[in-house]
């Protein structure tokens, strides 16, 4: 399979092969991603870093993931410091960086920048976000997750919180039906999964199934994926914090949760898992954070050719 | 209002016919075919024409013979239209339009957090796909989707 110079924009542009090719990649990288063994497969290459929004988290992992395979990064810093507020366009910003570099990962406030972005650059192009719009290395490092920590195939996995919103439980649950997962969606009736994507992922292979208690839901799922509720989705605060307490994991809840059960979250947490928990097997998350790195990797060593 | 009549008697020599346009639609029609700014002919529209299915518009646009990439994209808002080419007062080809599988330039995006609504060097981009008699575009860049009064948006 080859992805030398490709673009990474859209999971949805990646058939079950390709994720696989790059979960079987993410594989391998992990004991460099953990420091264990040193690799320079990408050294001499430099990666650019343009960030209209700010990311720390996404940031890091992507610069972590470069440095530990021996390449560089260039940051371009703050945007709005710099060409943004001049009135340069996107395009121009690419074209000029893609002479520098040798890829780009952009983070950017509007939907199909990216897209954009790929359009005008001679380097490949990897989307860290844009806008509402897709965050494919988001959804590739929650598939990893999901198969290292327990199983993709016949997966039963609940969503929960805001799946109106949330960008990447949408594009989870595309990359999802590719492998036939039985979903769960567990939200507030304000923030249900909107009913075109809901009709869309069943379209396309999964089973849907909609409940309104994550205790009633947990006994029988292999994976929990909880996210964050944003307060600012309700206009009054009561309201907020009954939704909020209802959908919150504490021990209590986990009551007759399987053994094997995982909990992961896209983080940061506010306070819907309760700090208890992320001392037992069903904790996730920070191996999940963690797990960003070796899929950055491989997407990286990928559409550079380093890797076949 | 002028009168019908005054206009069906105008046949021309050379040029295309549109007919059979959703009434209503003629000027929207004139749009996507940038009329009649580029036009070096004469055009003629009739609205509310009353055919052999009800009302119509048609569009007469003379001394100019069309091409399929224009003419598909007026499938888009009128889509039983067809198209007449007049050579000599005879229509030497008669054909359905087709809706297109992909639209570039012709209509702007819903969402105002679009890439394609901003600053930057690109015309807009759509796939489009139909579901029973209903047009879908689906944004290049963003991905939303137009499925209502496509004709309020062109560009
Ligand atoms: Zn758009």
């Amino acid at each position: 399979m080859n992805f030398k110079d490709n673009h990474i924009i859209s999971t949805r542009d990646l058939s079950r092969e390709m994720i696989d090719h790059i979960l079987d990649t993410a594989e391998r990288m992990e004991p460099i991603a953990r420091g264990e063994q040193r690799s320079d497969l990408l050294s001499g290459k430099i990666l650019a870093i343009l960030f209209f929004e700010p990311s720390t988290r996404t940031r890091m992992s992507f610069e972590t993931a470069m440095l530990r395979l021996g390449g560089d990064v260039l940051n371009l810093g703050s945007i709005d410091a710099s060409s943004i507020a001049k009135g340069e366009t996107l395009a121009d910003t690419v074209r000029v960086v893609d002479g520098y570099v040798d890829a780009i990962v952009l983070r950017h406030p509007k939907e199909g920048a990216a897209l954009l972005a790929s359009e005008f650059s001679g380097v490949p192009v990897l989307n860290a976000g844009d806008g509402a719009g897709h965050h494919p290395t988001q959804t590739l490092l929650d598939l990893y997750t999901i198969r290292r920590e327990s199983q993709l195939d016949g997966l039963k996995i609940a969503l929960a919180g805001d799946l109106k919103y949330g960008r990447t439980v949408h594009s989870l649950c595309y990359a999802l039906s590719l492998y036939g997962a039985q979903i769960t969606l567990i939200s507030p009736k304000e923030l249900r999964m909107p009913e075109e994507i809901v009709n869309d992922i069943a379209a396309r292979g999964a089973v849907i199934t909609e409940s309104d208690s994550i205790e009633e839901a947990i006994a029988d799922v292999d994976v929990l994926y909880m996210t964050r509720i944003q307060k600012e989705r309700f206009p009054d605060p009561a309201e907020y914090r009954k939704v909020a307490n209802k959908l919150k994991i504490t021990m209590e809840t986990l009551k007759n949760a399987r053994p094997e059960l995982k909990i992961m979250h896209p983080l940061p947490r506010v306070n819907e898992i309760d700090t208890e928990i992320d001392d037992t097997p069903h904790a996730c998350y920070f191996k999940q954070a963690f797990y960003g790195v070796p899929v950055r990797m491989a997407l990286l060593g990928l559409v550079l050719g380093a890797i076949e | 209002m002028v009168k019908e009549t005054e206009l069906r008697v105008r046949r021309i020599k050379n040029g295309t016919v549109i007919d059979h346009i959703t009434a209503g639609r003629a000027l929207n029609v004139l749009k996507i075919l940038g009329l009649p700014d580029s036009s070096e002919g004469v055009v003629s529209v009739l609205i509310n024409s009353h055919g052999k299915y009800g009302k119509k518009d048609v569009v007469k646009i003379e001394n100019r013979e069309l091409k399929v990439e224009e003419v598909d994209r007026i499938a888009l808002i009128a889509p039983n239209a067809t198209i007449n080419i007049i050579r000599d007062f005879k229509v030497i080809q008669k054909k359905k339009v087709h809706i297109p599988s992909f639209v570039e330039g012709v209509v702007g995006c819903i969402n105002p957090n679009c890439i394609s609504n901003s600053n930057e060097p690109i015309t807009s981009k759509f796939k489009v796909s139909t579901e029973d008699t209903d047009i879908k575009l689906r944004c290049s860049y963003c991905g939303r989707v137009i499925s209502e009064n496509i004709a309020e948006h062109l560009l």
